[in-house]
């Protein structure tokens, strides 16, 4: 078995793209959940230019791809004159992709909950600043803590785009391992294994963790 | 505990003393005109029972006393101050207003005792100490004392309207709206809430209460509202408002409604 042998004399430049393609899909979406905030704030602002901004910002996100977006800002330090590292370049790209998409989320997560628990809360006297940060905050995140780990599941897939960029990530360490080997198919395979592998027992976490907080809803 | 715990505090405010004065009152959700011009006053130790059909406006009217429905047109006092001028924040007047809605909305992420202490906590009004021992307090008389850690959603119906009204007393409020509080509950339940209800009518507390339980509010209630598209269209005693209406619209709500 060749894919073995390629296991066999290649594991540790694999272990070390899972790495980094792990830890740049954590950094993006724990990023993203703090400037999702900001953003989601934003939009629910009642300034109209605020809204605007940022409404702007998430159309233009989700509507083009997220490859563009990284070619974007690989290629714009250098329109600016700047010099910058590429993995910055890259990651910065990334967190400005999942902003937008996790910003939409926590505003569906908010208008999920019941306008009747802000009534309750605003009827005892809660100023609304209290209300979203003890009442609707802890159940709007409750409500969308699975798509928030879907998120992070489609990241590490969309690492892969960094390789285009030489990386580091797994699908960049399948590319120069492949093609030092000569054995380029088992490569694909060796890093389709290990997506599989993340994001299937991600998914799996995911589950249990989900049925672990309805139980002491 | 004793009985005191769910009768009102000593407020300072005289029996009799005007609590809650509305003046010129007009609502309109869109093109809907909902409230067509209220004025009432609702005295300290009064009880207040609003009856009427759907769409009359009761609950609208209700919610405007506390401002969860912002009026576009009129008035409203609290305790001699306009809540509802510029400038008034109405979060301080609230503490003094418990709400208790038709949908319970008690918070489903909280246990039992959080969802009592919450208010006084947040609002300064308590340390957690004080706050936890009113609340065990105030869950004992509604007999939800074995329930104060559990989440809510292990209650009946019943037990989250009776807990939805101690959350309200634990700010000791000096008047109690309630909006229709058993129209969500299965029948048997409706009982259990109107006695803790009862029980704090009798204790001297302050009362708005929207009903369709015309038994309940003829029995508890020193005065009817009767609204009808939007204004009051009668007012006046139980025996008055339930034996002798004077309009032929409460006459007309009266014949369908009572059997």
């Amino acid at each position: 078995m060749r894919v073995i042998k390629l296991i066999a004399a290649a594991w540790p430049q694999f272990l070390q793209g899972t790495w980094v393609t792990v830890y740049t899909s954590l950094i993006t979406v724990f990023l993203g959940l703090i400037f999702g905030s900001l953003v989601c704030l934003m939009r629910m602002n009642k300034s109209k230019i605020l809204r605007a901004i940022s409404t702007v910002y998430v159309e233009v996100i989700r509507g083009t791809p997220i490859l563009l977006q990284l070619w974007i800002f690989f290629l714009l330090p250098a329109q600016l004159g700047l010099v910058l590292d590429k993995y910055f370049c890259a990651l910065f790209a990334l967190v400005v992709n999942s902003t937008a998409y996790v910003s939409e989320l926590i505003r569906s997560g908010i208008q999920s909950i019941d306008v009747g628990q802000t009534e309750a809360a605003r009827s005892l006297g809660l100023t609304s600043g209290q209300t979203m940060i003890k009442i609707v905050l802890p159940q709007a995140i409750r409500n969308i803590l699975p798509a928030i780990g879907n998120e992070f599941i489609m990241m590490i897939k969309e690492t892969s785009l960094l390789s285009t960029f030489m990386i580091g990530d797994i699908m960049t360490v399948r590319a120069t391992v492949g093609a030092a080997y000569f054995l380029p198919f088992q490569a694909l395979i060796i890093a389709g294994i290990i997506y599989f592998v993340l994001t299937f027992s991600m998914s799996k976490l995911l589950g249990l963790l989900e049925r672990r907080m309805r139980q002491d809803d | 505990m004793t009985e005191s715990m769910i009768q009102p505090n000593d407020n300072g405010l005289v029996k009799g003393q005007e609590l809650i004065r509305v003046e010129g009152l007009h609502k309109s959700f869109g093109k809907l005109h909902v409230l067509k011009g209220i004025d009432e006053v609702i005295h300290q130790g009064e009880v207040v029972s609003v009856i009427g059909p759907s769409g009359s406006g009761k609950s609208t009217f209700l919610r405007c006393l506390n401002l969860l429905e912002t009026p576009e047109e009129g008035k409203i006092f609290f305790e001699g101050v306009q809540i509802n001028a510029k400038g008034v924040n109405v979060d301080i007047h609230r503490r003094k207003m418990g709400m208790v809605f038709q949908q319970f909305n008690v918070f489903p992420h909280l246990s039992v005792l959080d969802n009592v202490t919450l208010a006084p906590v947040m609002t300064k009004k308590m340390s957690k100490e004080e706050a936890n021992e009113t609340a065990m307090g105030l869950l004992k008389r509604i007999g939800l004392a074995d329930k104060a850690n559990v989440f809510p959603r292990t209650l009946s119906g019943g037990q989250k309207q009776r807990l939805a009204i101690v959350r309200a007393l634990a700010m000791s409020p000096d008047v109690m709206l309630f909006d229709e509080p058993t129209s969500a509950l299965d029948p048997e339940m409706v009982g259990e809430v109107l006695d803790v209800i009862r029980t704090l009518v009798k204790g001297g507390m302050t009362t708005v209460l929207v009903t369709h339980e015309m038994g309940f509010a003829r029995a508890v209630s020193n005065r009817i509202l009767f609204m009808d598209g939007g204004v009051i269209e009668e007012s006046g005693t139980p025996e008055q408002i339930f034996g002798d209406p004077q309009s032929p619209r409460t006459r007309e709500f009266l014949s369908k409604v009572l059997f």
